[in-house]
């Protein structure tokens, strides 16, 4: 997008429509954040990016930190100079934090630190699902969730003005409908910048000494159950005594505003919307309890909320009398998964036992006869012209030429996609960011038992930078044996394309010398190739030899990401199928190409019973041609 | 103006690299500038890898909306893939809803493979015209590719969509928005992109009820 990003813009009053990630850092940049750093992982890879376009090494240092244990470290060093500081994570990169903050929380804080972390319900662009909220209640410090997109921006300031009033990291958690959904964002002012960093002598910032430092953590949340009670993130809407009131935070507060809309229920039932979940409120939670006594909590994605609320109910015998809370642990809303509207409404049907039909009993029949065979799946797949395509290719028939059953080990990145067909189900096994080569490297050490089959493990170049190199360094001390495969892409690709250490740029556009992969490599004392995957020949067969050899090979594989490069360069080849040569069913080739290749520029065509290529999606990579037995595939240059 | 209850349930389907994301947001901008809420709804994550991608456009007048419609309640399907816009149909149509789709299929990974058939398409385009009000078929990748780049389809189905009607959008709407937010050199191709699918649109309506 052209002129100064309206993120930056210093009028207050303007309505943008905002990314949730985009309304955070709009409201961290009202707050005067300072330093902002980051690990990419969706849903939280944009706070960084949005941050990136106000950056300034005089007033704000925003950067992609080389993991999300590191970021938050950044960011501490930060607060512990004075300054105001974020870091930014998805719910896996908590797990990787957390070391770190399970002792920064003892140690406190010294300018305002806010953590903030994007939970991905559902896994959509996740290797998991997790609720990170028990992990404030189990580090004692305090959360907030954000409800909305005018939220996302208020609740910035707020949690850095509340992190420098106990002296400790807050957690702000948002969810993917809302960091990646958008909605209009009121801006407030952006504060001057200024004051100088600074260390003040005698002060310190060490978890010692502990029972001393964990007291006061416990007491400053014991404040803050007494304090959220005037929060402005905890509001209440509905009738004075109503028949049930939802309970609810996050993303579940618009879709339970949405079933009392579609059920006509506004009249009946109140909406309780947290937005201080950890502490609950004390007053405020009481007030509300006092009001009825049916409760659905509605939340993602974990009964957090609901089994807290059940808590401060034993906790109080006086609200006792009665009361009933209903939710996932009831049954009311499914146990796992992300929420959708359907979720309150259906449990709300339920619980007041209302009929309500969506549409018409023939409208649905109607779908049904209708639609019925004619809507197919569509699977995941490597993009046209992505170079993990030939990767894998090459490892799949490599493997198969070795002939002992080699086993892959999979990482986390685009190239995950090798367990299913699209990159040949070559991966087998899949768990955090660089366990791949940490997996290998334990496979590596059974030979002497009698493994016979040859191990691989495939990482990414930012994973590699990420977490695989001490499994690396493990595997070379502890005299491992394995391949290990680098698919150098240049970028963070999954993510969007961000630079990692590995790219020579980073996230506020200064140049700076690429730390290379292979150098790092090589100072372990290991072997190193380095190829582009589009010579297949050439990658088949030192796949194939690197399999045969002892100690730890690391084969990378180096081409740039094929939508990096197609915006930088465009086609590089235009491909065409020349249907003399391509024989089509009376080949023996059985469809070879795009049976078994599966790129999406490469289709076949019922009608000439023919390979074609697709021109709307072919990106002129030009590795297709190579394949074809009958070499009818032929590519030109563009 | 006719049909145009608010709030407005807009929803964009397609597949991962046709641009769904990019016209949500445009939309949404056009009528948050004429003083209207607006929110967008995404699925995405993985979907740049050739998965179905949905964007949900809900317009309303000052409270927010939910950035996800509840299914049955969608108004108007603007498809950059027939069968992406019968999978929509399925879930979100009803009798009211108005229907948009480009004809060109793209095909899923495993009707390449040759594991599956792509669905008979004449058979998904009676099928939509079924299940919605209304319904258009615009060849929009085709009139894309003869720009010379297929990556215009999503702003011929914008120009189709002001072209349809159904909602208080005019060019001259787009023409402020694609000047803010869009880089420069790509104005010109966009705007004629737009004023395709408004052409477009006139030679193709299926009038049903």
């Amino acid at each position: 997008m052209k002129h100064a990003h309206p993120i930056t813009l210093n009028e207050p009053g303007r309505v943008e429509l905002l990314m949730g990630n985009e309304a955070i850092a709009r409201g961290a940049l009202e707050a005067g954040v300072r330093v902002a750093a980051a690990y990419p992982g969706n849903p939280s890879s944009e706070i960084i990016e949005t941050l990136a376009k106000a950056a300034d090494p005089a007033r704000l240092h925003v950067q992609w930190s080389v993991n999300e244990k590191v970021a938050l470290e950044v960011a501490a060093g930060a607060s512990f100079f004075g300054l105001r500081a974020l870091a930014a994570m998805k719910q896996n990169g908590l797990n990787v934090a957390y070391d770190f903050l399970t002792n920064l929380n003892l140690s406190g804080t010294g300018g305002g630190l806010v953590l903030i972390v994007c939970d991905d319900p559902g896994g959509i662009s996740s290797s998991n699902e997790q609720d990170t909220r028990y992990m404030a209640r189990l580090t004692d410090i305090p959360l907030l969730e954000v409800a909305g997109f005018e939220d996302a921006r208020d609740m910035i300031p707020y949690a850095f003005d509340l992190s420098e009033a106990i002296g400790s990291v807050v957690m702000v958690r948002s969810v993917t409908r809302i960091s990646h959904g958008r909605g209009p964002v009121r801006y407030g002012p952006l504060p001057e910048i200024s004051g100088t960093p600074r260390f003040v002598p005698g002060t310190t910032f060490v978890p010692f000494p502990i029972l001393t430092k964990h007291q006061k953590r416990h007491d400053a949340i014991k404040r803050l159950e007494r304090d959220f009670s005037d929060a402005p993130f905890n509001t209440y809407t509905g009738p004075d005594t109503p028949d049930l009131i939802i309970v609810t935070s996050g993303i579940g507060y618009l879709f339970s505003q949405e079933s009392l809309d579609l059920l006509n229920l506004n009249g009946r039932v109140g909406i309780a919307r947290l937005g201080t979940t950890w502490p609950l409120p004390e007053k405020w939670l009481s007030d509300i309890l006092a009001k009825s006594q049916r409760f659905l909590v509605v939340e993602e994605i974990d009964p957090f909320l609901e089994g807290n609320l059940n808590e401060f109910i034993g906790r109080h015998p006086s609200l006792q009398r009665g009361k009933r809370v209903f939710g996932r642990q009831t049954g009311h809303i499914p146990d796992v998964g992300g929420l959708t509207p359907e979720h309150p409404l259906a449990a709300l049907k339920t619980l007041l036992d209302i009929p309500y039909k969506t549409r018409p009993d023939s409208y649905e029949t109607l779908v049904e006869s209708e639609s019925a065979g004619l809507v197919i799946e569509r699977a995941l797949g490597f993009c046209p012209g992505c170079p993990h395509r030939a990767s894998f290719w090459s490892i799949k028939n490599a493997l198969a030429k070795d002939g002992r059953g080699g086993v892959v080990t999979g990482d986390i990145g685009c190239y995950a996609m090798s367990m299913w067909p699209s990159g040949y189900q070559v991966a087998k096994t899949l768990q955090a960011m660089g366990s791949g080569a940490g997996v290998a490297a334990g496979m590596g050490v059974l030979g002497p038992m009698g493994k016979t089959q040859p191990v691989v493990a495939v990482c990414g170049d930012s994973t590699f930078f990420h977490a695989a190199i001490p499994a690396l360094i493990n595997a070379r001390f502890n005299a491992s044996n394995f391949v290990m495969i680098i698919v150098d892409n240049s970028a963070t690709a999954m993510t969007g394309f961000q630079p990692h250490p590995g790219t020579g740029m980073t996230c506020m556009g200064q140049p700076v010398d690429p730390v290379e992969i292979s150098d790092i490599c090589h100072s372990l004392g290991v072997d190193v190739t380095i190829l582009d995957p589009f010579n297949l020949e050439e990658t088949e067969e030192t796949i194939l030899a690197a399999l045969r050899e002892k100690g730890i090979q690391v084969l990378i594989f180096k081409h740039m990401c094929a939508l990096i490069e197609f915006k930088k360069a465009g086609r590089h080849y235009v491909m065409r199928v020349d249907s003399k040569k391509c024989i089509g069913e009376a080949c023996g080739c059985d469809r070879y190409c795009t049976r078994v290749f599966r790129c999406p520029g490469l289709i076949w065509d019922p009608i000439s019973g023919k390979a074609r290529i697709d021109e709307a999606i072919c990106t002129g990579c030009g590795v297709c041609a190579d394949i074809c037995p009958e070499n009818a595939i032929t590519r030109e240059e563009a | 103006m006719s049909g145009f209850k608010l709030p407005y349930n807009l929803i964009i389907a397609g597949v991962g690299g046709q641009g769904n994301v990019l016209i949500s947001q445009l939309i949404a901008r056009v009528f948050i500038r004429k003083g209207f809420t607006a929110v967008v709804g995404e699925t995405y994550g993985v979907s740049q890898r050739g998965g179905s991608v949905m964007s949900h456009v809900r317009i309303s007048r000052e409270r927010v909306s939910a950035p996800i419609i509840p299914k049955g309640h969608g108004d108007l399907i603007l498809g950059l893939e027939p069968m992406e816009s019968l999978r929509i149909l399925r879930d979100f149509g009803n009798p009211g809803i108005f229907t948009l789709t480009n004809t060109r299929p793209v095909e899923p990974i495993d009707v390449i493979s040759g594991n599956l058939a792509y669905p008979d398409l004449p058979a998904i385009m009676r099928a939509i015209e079924t299940l919605s009000n209304q319904a258009w078929f615009v060849p929009a990748s085709k009139l894309a590719l003869e720009m010379g780049n297929s990556l215009f389809t999503n702003m011929i189905m914008v120009g189709a969509l002001i072209g349809a009607g159904k909602l208080p959008l005019t060019e001259q709407n787009f023409v402020d928005i694609l000047h803010q937010y869009m880089p420069d050199k790509t104005f010109e191709d966009n705007l004629a992109a737009i004023r395709k699918g408004i052409a477009a649109i006139e030679k193709t309506s299926v009038e049903k009820r």
